[in-house]
């Protein structure tokens, strides 16, 4: 029980963290479920941070009413930028979103009054509990679940196969992808607010183009086919450099020479149900 | 006053194009959006401050090593990463991951050997010469900015319009596919646009070193923001929209500090990125296929 404990207390940041870069793996895979190259999650998540932390801070509002407040404030966001940005395919869609985070960041860095500026939030009060992570990743996870079986993720599968064809069969695209955009951004919300209340600080350059690169980056690795491939990569591209430490000052050196050797020779990502089944020669298996 | 502004706007706005060259050429050839340019560039820069330091070399000796570098580094870059890559048929995606991997490694590998602080040329590398016309202020080093990125272009620009490689490039960046049954090499001109592209961007970081007088491991991460947006504003995959981009965001940050404040400055390179981006989608100077089944 101690060890458990000793653990805990010097990990626990660690295994929350787990936790969070999950759901925004998550949060990213649905837009790009829907064939999406959105990467606005990082500003979404900054979005969520800062109103449930300014909501808590200065109006001393409870926990869960936060946490709506965190979640809303992104989707409507979403869903302001998504009616222009959503015409957008490709690269020119996932640039706009990235500009759009960069105007985000900029804002936060220059509305000092609200967000304490370049100086960020300081004095978050910690309340996030372990189990709100985990609860919020198993719902999240039970809801994409449920939504990938239903109409809408068999419109979205069809929209990301091929659009054209999509639309010809009667499937509202634009609606679709709008509400793919919407609740990608509710879930980078979430994590938002769940990382706000468990790190005492955030600041804006937490959440500008890097953190939206890595935030793909979880997705892309994991591999994109399914809601094993992003929670697996957030884990592993959480752990890592923690577990190189003794690299010293080259340990993301290494982190840099695994994520391309991971590409290289798991170009699907690491969840990958094909390639098991071809490696323990089962075939035709349902996936 | 404002003519200041504008000679100042030119000099920044060739800075952004010159980097953009490269990022650009390699998303037209390779259809790869090359997130490990700025941390070439940054290498670049690394390159001349060593070579310079340590061997006495002038300016323009630091310039020719760290093109050759850069270049040589490009290469193994596509050899080691991209190619395999290729050869996979890889989704689109892959190969910007592996490119966030390769920025990693390079940005972390400088500043394990050389530190994260700030490392700077040797004194008096550029001649404190400079112009003074009609109380326009012009430093010798910004002139030779803006005179080689002009050249630079100008060269790019004739080569792929008028030369039997150039059009050979351009072919490959309709279709590689065509352009390989046309019997073009197709995997010698990737090994040689990677080349250009890597020893452009190791110029860039020379000169914007010089020119900013600050070397440090993350210095390519902000400009390869900035890369992004020029690449965007000027058409992916156009050489003249490069340098058109990289000129007009140039204008727009610094008549921007010179009449809004200087906080906003990277709002209205971005904000007008969106807004753009909204209004004409393949760009201010681009035109791009639609994709139709």
């Amino acid at each position: 029980m101690d060890a458990l404990n000793n653990f805990w207390s010097v990990y626990s940041n660690l295994v929350l963290t787990l936790g969070t870069n999950a759901l925004l793996a998550l949060s990213i895979w649905l837009t790009l479920s829907c064939g999406m190259l959105a990467m606005a999650n990082a500003a979404f998540m900054g979005i969520g941070a800062y109103t449930s932390a300014i909501l808590t801070m200065t109006y001393g509002v409870p926990f869960p009413v936060a946490i709506a407040a965190g979640m809303a404030a992104p989707a409507l966001t979403a869903f302001v930028i998504g009616k222009p940005t959503l015409r957008l395919s490709g690269v020119y869609l996932a640039m706009a979103t990235l500009a759009f985070g960069e105007v985000v960041r900029i804002v936060v860095l220059n509305a000092e009054s609200l967000t304490g500026g370049a100086l960020g939030l300081n004095g978050i009060p910690p309340i996030t509990q372990w189990w709100h992570v985990a609860l919020a990743l198993v719902l999240v996870l039970l809801g994409l679940w449920r939504l990938r079986r239903s109409k809408v993720g068999r419109a979205f599968e069809a929209i990301k196969e091929d659009e054209t064809a999509a639309g010809l069969m009667g499937i509202d695209v634009q609606a679709h992808k709008m509400l793919a955009f919407v609740l990608g951004g509710a879930i980078a919300g979430l994590a938002g607010v769940l990382n706000a209340h468990q790190t005492f600080f955030i600041g804006p350059n937490e959440f500008g183009f890097d953190r939206g690169v890595d935030i793909l980056t979880m997705t892309v690795l994991g591999g994109i086919n399914g809601l094993t491939g992003p929670v697996l990569g957030g884990v592993i591209l959480t752990i890592l450099p923690e577990a190189l430490r003794a690299f010293g000052d080259f340990r993301l050196v290494v982190n840099g020479v695994i994520l391309v050797l991971i590409v290289l020779f798991l170009p699907k990502g690491i969840w990958d149900p094909a390639r098991f089944r071809q490696w323990f020669g089962r075939k035709g298996a349902a996936a | 006053m404002l003519e200041q502004q504008l000679v100042n706007a030119l000099s920044l706005g060739c800075v952004y194009a010159l980097f953009a060259l490269g990022f650009t050429l390699i998303f037209g050839v390779l259809g790869v959006i090359n997130l490990s340019h700025g941390a070439v560039f940054m290498v670049g820069a690394y390159a001349a401050v060593q070579a310079m330091a340590r061997f006495d070399l002038p300016l323009w000796a630091g310039l020719l090593f760290a093109f050759v570098f850069c270049g040589l580094l490009g290469l193994l870059i596509d050899f080691l990463v991209l190619r395999p890559l290729r050869a996979r048929n890889a989704p689109h995606l892959i190969p910007m991951i592996a490119t966030i991997g390769v920025a990693i490694i390079l940005n972390n590998g400088i500043q394990g050997i050389f530190g994260a602080e700030n490392v700077r040329f040797p004194a008096g590398v550029v001649s404190g010469e400079s112009l003074d016309l009609a109380g326009i202020h012009l430093t010798a080093l910004e002139l030779g900015i803006i005179l080689l990125s002009f050249v630079l272009m100008g060269v790019l620009m004739v080569a792929l319009k008028r030369t039997q490689l150039g059009r050979a490039l351009r072919a490959i960046a309709e279709s590689p596919k065509a352009a390989y049954l046309l019997g073009i090499n197709v995997e010698g001109l990737f090994f040689l646009t990677s080349f250009a592209a890597a020893a452009l961007g190791g110029l860039a970081g020379v000169l914007i070193g010089l020119y900013s007088n600050a070397v440090f491991p993350l210095m390519g991460q902000p400009m390869l923001h900035k890369g992004i947006a020029v690449i965007i504003l000027g058409g992916m995959g156009d050489i003249r929209g490069a340098m058109l981009g990289g000129l007009f965001l140039g204008f727009a940050e610094v008549l921007s500090v010179a009449y809004i404040g200087s906080t906003m400055r990277d709002a209205v390179a971005f904000g007008l990125l969106f807004l753009v981006l909204l209004v004409r989608p393949k760009g201010l100077f681009g035109s791009m296929q639609e994709r139709k089944v």
